[in-house]
């Protein structure tokens, strides 16, 4: 076991030292026991490190544009996110896609641990994982809307998903007004990471930064 | 799949969550036990974590269900709107007839 040293047991939340330490002690031990090879463990953070939220914004703008994928993707995320080229390491828990519309709001958590559709979106920011938000969005997610800065409306149904088991969940945010003429890349940049969580709404036209 | 149960409950149906803390790793949070809500969708069967966690083979794969629960009736102070839900996903072992 790793000496908790000078610390006082309460959690090692800042100290990435620590938790390095014991992530390569349960690698070694995953090998050395032969649940898996160092290869499959390589290959899958290789898969995870390879997406990241833009590939996420790139479906959904998809989505937004083409209402045949958006039912498509509706019913059989996995399938639809094959057609445009993103396939699932056989490792992955299954994904499957909600959407937000002007009277239901899909929040995702996992109250449990940090489970997040990491082989579309790579990895989780910081503040999912930490028990604030854990503990805070399944008793109070129009609190948690509120400290996101994103209004929704009471008469909008609020729908926290956790995501406790073998399902990870991705949210369709909303196509903002204003949008008809922009193309499909266009709208891509308007998909944040959090609009995909459920705490945000997608980005207005005027709020994206011009790069 | 071979040592899959034939699920029990159908969407629409009244559960309610069992309460325990078994001894293994378990994915039904306790702020859902004792809790009455309804099946969503059925999601098809799993292997058991409980089992996974410790080595096994999970089997028999448990169904798996997203159930529906209404917030005001798992918290009764809850300040959001009446119509606000929470869904999360629980194994059937964890599901009770009402």
């Amino acid at each position: 076991m790793v000496e908790n040293g000078h610390h006082d047991g309460h959690g090692h939340g800042d100290n990435a030292e620590y938790y390095s330490l014991r992530a390569a002690a349960m690698q070694a031990l995953l090998i050395e026991k032969g649940v898996c090879t160092l290869d499959d463990i390589l290959t899958m953070a290789d898969k995870i490190d390879s997406r990241s939220p833009k590939d996420g914004a790139k479906i959904l703008a998809h989505a937004w544009v083409d209402p045949e994928y958006k039912k498509r993707l509706l019913a059989d995320a996995e399938s639809a996110f094959l057609e445009l080229g993103y396939d699932l390491p056989e490792t992955s828990p299954k994904i499957t896609v909600v959407e937000n519309t002007d009277e239901v709001h899909n929040m995702a958590v996992c109250t449990l641990c940090s489970c997040f559709p990491r082989a579309i979106i790579g990895r989780p920011p910081a503040w999912y994982k930490e028990l604030a938000y854990r503990s805070k969005v399944v008793v109070d997610p129009r609190g948690v809307l509120q400290e996101f800065g994103t209004a929704i409306d009471e008469a909008v149904q609020v729908r926290v998903i956790d995501s406790s088991a073998d399902y990870r969940y991705l949210v369709l945010p909303m196509r903002p007004a204003g949008t008809d003429g922009m193309s499909e890349e266009q709208l891509a940049e308007l998909i944040t990471q959090e609009s995909m969580i459920g705490v945000g709404l997608a980005l207005a036209p005027e709020n994206v930064r011009a790069s | 799949m071979a040592g899959e149960a034939a699920a029990k409950f159908k969407v629409g149906d009244q559960v309610r969550i069992r309460v325990g803390v078994p001894p293994t790793h378990f994915r039904t949070p306790e702020y859902v036990q004792g809790k009455q809500g309804k099946i969503d969708t059925l999601w098809g069967a799993f292997p058991n974590p409980e089992s996974l966690a410790y080595g096994g083979d999970g089997l028999p794969a448990q169904p798996l269900y997203q159930v529906e629960f209404a917030q005001t009736d798992l918290w009764h102070d809850y300040k959001g709107s009446a119509s606000d839900k929470l869904l999360i996903d629980i194994y059937e072992h964890w599901l009770e007839t009402i």
